[in-house]
């Protein structure tokens, strides 16, 4: 469950990115978060991941306190999350495979579940059969799907993925957000930053829309909340 | 919910990730082993010349012996008979006397120098070259000063030669080799771990991405520092194990070949000081690389 109650953020350059936003993801939710540039998405995301604390309120990830939580349980805040990016930050030297056990190697998990465990999270993500293969070789549809086995191969709570489609053509970024459903349908929360509007539309799911550090719409129906209200 | 598993990637994983970055930048890392191995000569060279004016003044401290110059105007049969006009507070604490005379001096002097050299004395009369000498052995050495002092007083003595003003002037040299031995090594160190810093910057610097990656599924600040520590300790200790034996490479043909054609000069052989020289050295070597990769490894862990 990710809550933020109250919160404010202003960085050190003086600028307010978040201005009292109160938000609750229940644990098997899909959300979409959107909202235009500057207007604190990845501000929040920085909140959940503990890259940053918040100036005023309360940030509850998953159990952990980001206002409180040691530096040293940052990394223990983060195994319960998975992340994705739009520029898949896969590590070019590695092949599909070894991109995907890397994240399960670094938080400590042994050859065997490793060999046990990337499998079947190369078959979900459907590359069972280019785990062999160097990012390079994938195309960006693929590239992403390999960023989302990784985020999920330490089998988190929540998945943030944070512009997930932006580098993708419309039949790809449906294919993704097709496969983060399915994910979702599996018990994992999903929380989506978007910019898509059609994407939103076409998935029936909660919108949570934020423009100058503030909610201004919070609906379940598939459209770009914020522009309504 | 908060089950926490430590990061077991274990040691060898670190290792072969320290061993990877290495060889990631060949020729950084040559570069930077080739930079403390000079940093480690230099400050090694120092250490063991100040080692050897220590045992010298040491072994000069230890030596009871005077020797008093007899005046070049006294008969010889003078000479043979003045160590019994000493005073008699001299005396007291003199354990033995012994005449040397000019010739027998100049033999045993022909006789300390190498062949070669030996010839440069031909052609010298006895009574040009040396003095006739009394050479005492003390009794008690606390006393020295005043005793050369009485002797002195007898005429006949043109002047007492103790070794104890070269030790005190060795001891001067020992202090001014010390302070600067002290300097250079504080300068070569932060040389070294600049140099060692620089390196595994370049090592970071290419593998930003990875690390950022790391740090975003959840390793440990630990985890992420470890291999670049390794190879940090690694490139140091490639050079403290290069350096150790560079300098007893050095060491050696400088007392040998230089040294040895000075013959009044008493080394301490390497095998003698190779243990503290290869712990000093192993202890430098890691401990710069620990401090390198730790210094430029901090920066990279604020994701």
């Amino acid at each position: 469950m990710v809550r933020l109650i109250d919160v404010y953020k202003a960085y050190e350059n003086g600028s307010k990115a978040l201005k009292g936003v109160t938000m609750r993801i229940d644990d098997g939710e899909f959300v979409f978060l959107v909202g235009p540039s500057g207007s604190g998405k990845s501000t929040v995301i920085k909140l959940m991941t503990g890259e940053i604390r918040p100036t005023e309120g309360k940030v509850l990830v998953n159990g952990y306190n980001v206002n409180t939580c040691k530096t040293s349980d940052i990394p223990h805040l983060r195994r319960t999350l998975g992340v994705i990016f739009q520029d898949f930050r896969l590590i070019e030297k590695k092949s599909v495979y070894e991109n995907i056990a890397f994240a399960m190697r670094v938080v400590g998990a042994s050859h065997k579940e490793i060999k046990l465990r990337v499998p079947y999270v190369l078959e979900l993500v459907g590359l069972s059969h280019k785990a062999r293969r160097r990012p390079y070789e994938l195309s960006g549809g693929e590239q992403q799907r390999v960023a989302i086995a990784r985020a999920l191969i330490n089998n988190p709570r929540v998945i943030i993925a944070d512009e997930p489609t932006g580098n993708l053509d419309p039949a790809r970024s449906l294919e993704i957000m097709t496969l983060l459903e399915r994910i979702n349908a599996l018990g994992t929360t999903v929380l989506a930053v978007t910019h898509e509007k059609d994407l939103v539309n076409r998935f029936a799911k909660r919108v949570i829309a934020i423009d100058g550090g503030k909610i201004i719409g919070d609906r379940t129906g598939g459209y770009y909340s914020y522009e309504k209200t | 919910m908060k089950k926490r598993r430590r990061n077991a990637g274990g040691f060898s994983y670190f290792l072969v990730e320290g061993v990877r970055g290495i060889f990631l930048h060949g020729f950084t890392s040559f570069a930077a082993v080739g930079v403390i191995v000079a940093c480690l000569l230099i400050m090694g060279s120092f250490a063991l010349l100040a080692v050897n004016i220590d045992a010298m003044i040491r072994e000069i401290e230890q030596s009871s012996q005077i020797v008093a110059f007899i005046d070049e105007e006294l008969t010889d049969a003078a000479a043979r008979g003045i160590s019994s006009r000493f005073p008699r507070k001299a005396q007291e604490n003199i354990k033995n006397s012994e005449f040397v005379s000019r010739r027998d001096a100049l033999d045993e002097f022909a006789g300390s120098l190498e062949e070669r050299y030996q010839r440069m004395l031909t052609g010298y009369d006895d009574n040009d070259l040396l003095r006739h000498r009394v050479v005492i052995t003390l009794m008690d050495i606390t006393r020295i000063e005043e005793t050369i002092e009485q002797i002195e007083t007898v005429e006949g003595v043109a002047w007492v030669r103790s070794d104890q003003e070269t030790a005190r002037e060795l001891a001067t040299v020992r202090r001014v080799v010390e302070a600067i031995s002290a300097a250079l090594i504080v300068i070569l160190l932060l040389v070294s771990v600049f140099i060692i810093a620089n390196t595994i910057k370049l090592a970071t610097f290419d593998r930003r991405e990875e690390i950022g990656i790391m740090r975003i599924v959840g390793a440990t600040k630990a985890f992420v520092r470890w291999p670049f520590v390794v190879e940090g300790v690694l490139l140091g200790l490639c050079a403290s194990v290069t350096g150790f034996f560079a300098q007893g490479a050095l060491y050696s043909w400088f007392t040998g070949r230089v040294l040895g054609t000075i013959a009044l000069l008493d080394v301490i052989p390497f095998s003698e000081l190779m243990i503290p020289i290869a712990f000093a050295f192993v202890l430098v070597g890691f401990l710069v690389g620990v401090g390198g990769s730790l210094l430029t490894i901090r920066k990279f862990l604020r994701v």
